[in-house]
């Protein structure tokens, strides 16, 4: 086990280099963010002075080595927008994104599994039939349409929850919530009703798929023949077995839904790291895109490995393998 | 008897009960970079941070300059300006306002790591007369200082130097500044709390020295990135203003009750620059047919801009033959002429040029700058096609048309100027006509180059009587006129929406000046 994390560790940094490096061979794409920072009378020495400054007359090694270099002590350096520290941008913003993954990911769990057991063991009842067609159209919608279409629904025509931002938030330490507030949680409701949708509906999907084939193999069929009551075998024998491959499909993709953020995050105006990252980029702001990238990695990193792990403690024939293969 | 017992009690209500709470809810596409007024060029960080702090003198809902800290202003030499500071005003916290806070000011945005010097550019030394006059003193005569001064606010010097931000903020140094998330200003408002990028709010301020216009007691700005969410936000009514409403949603917004369009042509003049040089960037002929005046002749009979406002801009966009709105200095009505639409004069032009088969060049745009920026170059590509020309249309997010742009790798390419800050047609002149010599045509066209026009921009530098300046900026602007050193489009609109309840001056810099807002519930 101790060794299987030195190798997480030494893989994740080079995962994070990687990363780093690839933004900022991109990052020459991106054009010239000297533009947005001085002003349209600024004349052409004034320009090259400002470009000299942040190093942008560079060479890239030495732009990406010198970001390396200073990301190791800890320090992402000032974002060009607004001259405040990286670090700070980041810590700040993650909250809101923190809040509104988990209840996202909480959601798909808490209604996905169910109705996806339902909808195995009711395979032919309509209610079924309309939600194998509902999770069709959550699945191929994208997802700003959802969005849009929340908004219209449930804010200007019904009136009942806010359209954007995080409402009321009370500041515990550092960390900003809006579970402490009515006007906080109404604000999370349909932010992340859009952002679980494609999940809710994958694990809805995964778990039926998972159910209906576990409740044709010999021990179920077994169990049946004991007398066991429907409840027991259905709760106890099957959906344990169902949910393996579920936990590992759902950690992966809560990956999925920090990148998705983005999206959510733009739609309405939730204030968390994705649209940090989307006004970066609209900007050219280097210091933070390369930063959010970098961390985005680390935690998808970070969640694979959790998942591996807890992939080893669910499952008693992998830790008898992993003990007797021990590379 | 009861019944008109009640009436009485409901007329008397509204006199019985304390002034009512006005809040504006107000939302924009994004956040003001920080509050600090001196570390940003950014014309909507400007305009949100002059709700709490103030210049000297400023511009009114007309656009005209009145006096703000400064009540009056006298020239002493040619290159020194006595501004006689108002008394008895106070910042937020308390602090008395006093020459040293315009010293301290004036001298930290020209500060060379300001990013702001280059809006007020040769300022020389700024010295205390006594504690309520300042000499501005400048490296030569500034005819515009004024409307330089305009965006130039005070700050406090005592409150700059307890809090270590007297430097101002500079992005290479590392650290963050005090003033980027707090803010201590003479004006009608006081930041009450700051979440960036989710609600800034403030409170109007009871002992501000001027009348207020407003009826405001507080304001709440947020940001709303996503167009569709920003009207959405309007229609539910939890949003009274929005800036900029996207002219695609103008008429779902005019269809809905309690809620309309504000919309009037803007000082931004968008218009095509066009490559001068001795060869096209993406051409296949020898040499470069642009340099040809019959040739730009050609392409602006090319353009049915009618159609383009008709049809693209929904009919509210002005069409311009001049590089300015007429609510800029040096504007006169003989540069707003363009040549007709008549594609058959653009043949027989291209024609006479040596060109009868016409030839490529690129057409460069920025898709996320400019009022349906896309679009219009759309549009123009196909007429210019229409005509015998063979445009190579290129479309590209802001950050790299712009570099491009100052590469000089564009034949034809898109630009809109509004004269901000200064207001006034020199700004055009140093900026996009004079020939580059590293402070100005920093836009110049590749290759033009017109002495007159030279000539006439280093004079009207210098100029401190106002109608001579006025009259060679006239002349200058003719000249790139008539050289049709860039092709004029249109003035884009300014597009906003607000509900019914709320009255705002829509000046045309598109800036929104809450202190002249009321809301009448």
């Amino acid at each position: 086990m101790f060794g299987f994390l030195v190798r997480r560790i030494v893989q994740s940094v080079f995962v994070m280099l990687a990363v780093a490096l690839i933004a900022f061979m991109m990052f020459r794409f991106m054009g010239d963010p000297v533009n947005s920072m001085v002003s349209e009378n600024a004349s052409v020495a004034e320009r090259e002075e400002v470009r000299a400054r942040l190093g942008l007359d560079q060479p890239l090694y030495v732009q990406y080595a010198r970001f390396v270099t200073r990301a190791a002590q800890g320090d992402f350096g000032l974002s060009w927008r607004n001259a405040r520290p990286v670090s700070t941008l980041l810590a700040e913003r993650f909250p809101a994104t923190a809040e509104l993954v988990l209840v996202a990911a909480g959601l798909s769990l808490v209604l996905g599994i169910p109705l996806g057991i339902l909808t195995a063991l009711r395979p032919r009842a309509l209610s079924t039939q309309t939600l194998q067609f509902i999770s069709l159209v959550g699945i191929s919608l994208p997802t700003f349409v959802t969005g849009i279409l929340l908004i219209l629904t449930f804010s200007v025509w019904l009136g009942w929850l806010p359209s954007f931002g995080r409402g009321t938030v009370v500041d515990v330490g550092w960390w900003s919530t809006g579970f402490l507030t009515t006007t906080g949680l109404k604000a999370l409701i349909l932010p992340s009703v859009m952002l679980c949708l494609f999940q809710l509906t994958l694990i809805m999907r995964l778990v039926r798929a998972e159910m209906m084939e576990v409740l044709r193999t010999d021990y179920i069929k077994f169990a049946r023949a004991r007398g066991l009551s429907d409840r027991a075998i259905h709760f106890h024998h099957a959906l344990r077995n169902t949910l393996i491959p579920v936990i590992t499909i759902f950690g992966l993709q809560l990956g999925g839904l920090i990148a998705f953020a983005i999206i959510t995050e733009t739609v309405f105006q939730w204030p968390g790291m994705g649209a940090l990252f989307i006004q970066a980029v609209s900007f050219g702001d280097v210091p933070v895109m390369a930063a959010y990238l970098v961390l985005v990695s680390l935690i998808f990193v970070t969640i694979n490995t959790i998942v591996d792990l807890l992939y080893v403690v669910l499952d008693p024939r992998l830790r008898v393998d992993g003990a007797r293969g021990a590379h | 008897m009861i019944r008109s017992l009640l009436l009485t009690a409901a007329m008397s209500l509204p006199l019985t009960a304390p002034a009512a709470a006005e809040t504006l809810k107000w939302a924009t596409a994004r956040d003001v970079y920080g509050l600090d007024p001196h570390a940003v060029t950014d014309s909507f960080t400007n305009i949100f941070t002059h709700h709490l702090y103030e210049p000297l003198v400023r511009y009114d809902a007309e656009l005209r300059i009145e006096p703000a800290l400064a009540t009056r202003w006298e020239v002493i030499e040619p290159n020194r300006v006595r501004f006689f500071l108002r008394d008895g005003v106070t910042f937020h916290g308390g602090e008395a306002f006093d020459a040293d806070d315009v010293i301290v000011s004036l001298t930290r945005a020209a500060d060379p790591k300001s990013p702001l010097r280059g809006n007020l550019p040769g300022l020389t030394a700024v010295e205390k007369v006594d504690d309520l006059t300042v000499d501005v003193v400048m490296e030569g005569p500034t005819p515009l200082l004024n409307n330089y001064l305009t965006n130039i606010f005070i700050l406090d010097s005592g409150w700059l130097e307890a809090n270590g931000a007297t430097a101002p903020i500079d992005a290479s140094r590392g650290e963050e500044g005090y003033t980027t998330n707090n803010a201590n200003g003479t004006g009608p408002f006081r930041l009450e709390s700051r979440r960036p990028d989710a609600l800034n709010v403030l409170v109007a301020n009871e002992g501000w020295w001027d009348t207020p216009a407003h009826n405001l007691t507080r304001i709440e700005h947020s940001p709303i990135a996503s167009a569709a969410t920003r009207v959405a936000a309007l229609l539910s009514g939890e949003i009274d203003l929005i800036e900029p409403a996207p002219l695609q949603d103008a008429a779902r917004i005019e269809a809905a009750d309690g809620v309309r369009m504000l919309e009037n042509p803007g000082l931004r003049s968008i218009m095509m620059g066009i490559n001068m040089g001795d060869s096209l960037v993406d051409g296949n002929v020898e040499g470069n047919p642009l340099k040809d005046l019959r040739v730009r002749q050609a392409m602006m009979h090319a353009i049915n801009m009618d159609l383009i406002r008709d049809r693209i801009m929904r009919g509210k966009s002005r069409v311009t033959g001049s590089l300015i709105a007429p609510e800029v200095q040096g504007y006169t009505e003989a540069m707003d002429a363009r040549l007709p639409y008549d594609p058959d004069r653009a043949k027989a032009l291209l024609a006479e040029a040596g060109y009868p088969e016409g030839f490529a060049f690129n057409l460069n745009c920025p898709n996320d700058r400019y009022v349906n920026d896309e679009a219009i170059c759309q549009a123009m590509a196909a007429m210019l096609t229409q005509s015998g020309f063979q445009p190579r249309l290129v479309t590209e997010p802001r950050q790299i048309h712009f570099q491009k742009v100052d590469e000089r790798a564009v034949d034809v390419f898109m630009l809109g100027w509004a004269t901000l800050p200064m207001l006034d047609g020199f700004s055009v002149l140093s900026a996009m006509l004079a020939s580059p010599d590293g402070s100005y045509g920093t836009f110049t066209p590749a290759g033009y180059s017109n002495p007159r026009l030279d000539e006439l921009t280093q004079a009207i530098a210098i100029e401190m009587d106002e109608e001579k300046r006025l009259a060679m900026l006239s002349e200058a602007l003719m000249l790139a006129h008539e050289d049709i050193a860039w092709l004029p489009v249109h003035q884009q609109p300014l597009s906003w929406a607000a509900r019914d309840t709320v009255e705002v001056p829509q000046a045309a810099d598109d800036l929104v000046r809450l202190w002249y807002a009321r809301v009448n519930n």
